[in-house]
């Protein structure tokens, strides 16, 4: 847990006085990410930055687990405090071993478990360590060598970590695969994290909490979901963006959104029988599944009505299926892209396991705004 | 020919003056490594300190080498050393703290702002920050500005013969005086080649000195 109480740092410029960060109260829970997010020159860097005392503050406290940092050595502190830059700062005259290993070997590790340390977390980021240990970071790619600045911050196992933009320099296919690889290590970590990021989807996307900051000031410190729900004042919608209703598509996975237990037929029932299931439901179109209820055509009330025969003879190839684990971003795309206006939910086995319609997402999403 | 039967002739007492040479620019250079490269850290902490003594050291170089010799006979007259080896190994000593310190300041000042940062956030002490990041990626720098001092020095050196300090020089100031163009082009000849050969033998250490990760071209 990481607390800021009245946390504030003026530089005395030529220009005269500037405030950095103005009595900032926050708190960071065990285990969770938070996203400072503002535009630049706003102070989420400096306030990040004095939690390791890389910036001292002019005056407030900084608590990481109930102890109240200034009772610390700054650089024995900073050795409990995983830190990861956006310029990487990798140590070029080191090995990738000696890199990942700095901040055990700065603490007298014994070498051999240090050591093992760092090929498990090689291997952890997808990188075989018998053949980058002795590489030197000039010869690793800039994800790569990214994957190992984020390594090196875990390597003495802090409980607490700070990240500087830590996936900015990185093209955005490599930082969409680092930031879910990230995501997944913290899934079984549970590090308490300060995050800065300039970019909303990187925070809606990372973190538990996000606060935004402006002029030294945070402004709001809110869940993404209420966040972009519920701006705190035209600062941040603006900042947000415009399509900040469609950003939440990206929180809520599509086995959250759906209706469970769906209406489905088998390619033996009659036309008949699908027909009154679609009517008793008010549904155009029924799922009709294999034996075991894996999802494998659909039949239209239109072809169905009237009609004689079984499910099998009348069934249309389905345009389109997703995976319950989905965001609704990528289900509306979906939608879309086939022009439907709904989507049968499928499983790891392709089972059928629900569907989500354009006027689900549209309910659940205005549910937030119809509460208050 | 001459020349050659006279280098044939001498070899032995070649050898002795190229020891002497050697040892005036060795001792003085070494010294001034380990005076230089300190004084060159230490001036990157502040601006003002760095502009003086680059400035004072920029005059010194400027100062001809004979002119150097002559102040320091009354000086070390005190203490009975006026000629000799000690003002030769003092003038090489000055001479080099230019090329020295400056090029240990340029190296360590233009240190990637963000490996010292890093070095910083993962708790390395200022001491740590300079003997595991700092000095090692400046090696090929302060290396370069050595051999600068070196080789200049080697010529210093040869001057040096005139108050008696011996080496190479020697057979220049006597082949001068004695209108012998035997000994003239032997001394002339000897001290370029020890000049060739020392600045190749510190490239290759300066090679061996820099850690082979920031040798990896990219």
């Amino acid at each position: 847990m990481i607390r800021l109480e009245d946390l504030t740092k003026i530089f005395e410029t030529p220009a005269g006085e500037v405030v950095a960060s103005d009595r900032v109260n926050m708190e960071v829970p065990e285990g969770e990410i938070c996203v400072l997010l503002g535009p630049s020159g706003c102070g989420k860097t400096t306030t990040m930055k004095m939690v390791n005392r890389l910036v001292s503050p002019t005056s407030g406290k900084i608590y990481i687990n109930d102890k109240d940092t200034d009772a610390y050595d700054p650089i024995k502190l900073r050795r409990t405090i995983g830190y990861v830059i956006q310029q990487i700062g990798l140590f070029p005259n080191k090995t990738i071993e000696d890199n990942i290993c700095a901040v055990p070997d700065l603490l007298g590790w014994d070498r051999k478990k240090s050591r093992k340390r760092a090929s498990e977390l090689l291997e952890m980021v997808a990188l075989d360590p018998g053949t980058f240990l002795k590489r030197y970071p000039k010869e690793l790619s800039g994800g790569q060598q990214q994957r190992v600045g984020v390594i090196r911050a875990l390597a003495a196992d802090p409980p607490v970590m700070l990240m500087d933009e830590p996936f900015g320099a990185i093209d955005p296919i490599n930082r969409e695969v680092i930031q879910d690889e990230f995501l997944r290590m913290q899934g079984e970590f549970k590090k308490t994290i300060m995050f800065v990021s300039h970019d909303i989807d990187e925070a809606v996307k990372m973190a538990d909490k996000i606060a935004i900051f402006d002029a030294g000031k945070l402004i709001q410190y809110d869940a993404p979901d209420d966040l972009l729900a519920h701006p705190k004042n035209a600062f941040i919608a603006d900042f947000v963006g415009g399509d900040r209703t469609l950003k939440r598509l990206r929180l809520i996975t599509v086995g959250e959104a759906m209706m469970a237990d769906p209406p489905k037929v088998t390619a033996e029932e009659t036309l008949d029988k699908a027909t009154k299931l679609m009517e008793e439901h008010g549904h155009i179109s029924v799922v009709m599944t294999g034996p075991k209820g894996r999802a494998r055509g659909i039949v239209y009330l239109a072809d169905a009505r009237g009609a004689k025969g079984k499910v099998g003879e009348h069934h249309h190839k389905l345009p389109a299926t997703i995976h319950m684990r989905e965001d609704l971003r990528t289900a509306v795309s979906m939608m879309f892209t086939h022009d439907e206006t709904s989507l049968a939910v499928v499983d790891d086995d392709g089972f059928y396991k629900g569907y989500v319609t354009q006027r689900g997402i549209t309910h659940l999403l205005g549910a937030t705004y119809r509460d208050t | 020919m001459e020349i050659l039967s006279y280098i044939f002739d001498n070899l032995g007492l070649i050898g002795e003056r190229t020891l002497e040479h050697i040892a005036i620019v060795v001792v003085a250079v070494g010294l001034a490594i380990l005076t230089g490269v300190p004084l060159g850290i230490a001036i990157t902490q502040n601006q003002r300190a760095a502009d003086i003594v680059l400035y004072v050291a920029a005059i010194i170089i400027t100062v001809p080498s004979i002119a150097l010799f002559g102040v320091m006979i009354p000086i070390l007259s005190v203490i009975g050393q006026g000629i000799g080896y000690l003002p030769a190994v003092i003038a090489v000593l000055l001479y080099s703290q230019l090329p020295i310190i400056r090029n240990t300041y340029t190296a360590i000042s233009n240190v990637d702002p963000a490996l010292r940062e890093a070095a910083k956030g993962v708790g390395m002490t200022p001491f740590q920050r300079l003997r595991q990041v700092e000095i090692p990626l400046a090696v090929p720098v302060i290396m370069a500005g050595v051999r600068t001092a070196v080789v200049m020095n080697i010529g210093v050196a040869a001057i040096a013969a005139y108050i008696g300090a011996g080496g190479l020089g020697t057979f220049i100031s006597r082949g001068i005086s004695q209108t012998d163009p035997r000994q003239l082009i032997t001394g002339a000849l000897a001290v370029s080649v020890l000049a060739v050969a020392a600045d190749f033998g510190l490239l290759w250490l300066q090679k061996k000195l820099t850690p082979r990760g920031i040798q990896i071209p990219r």
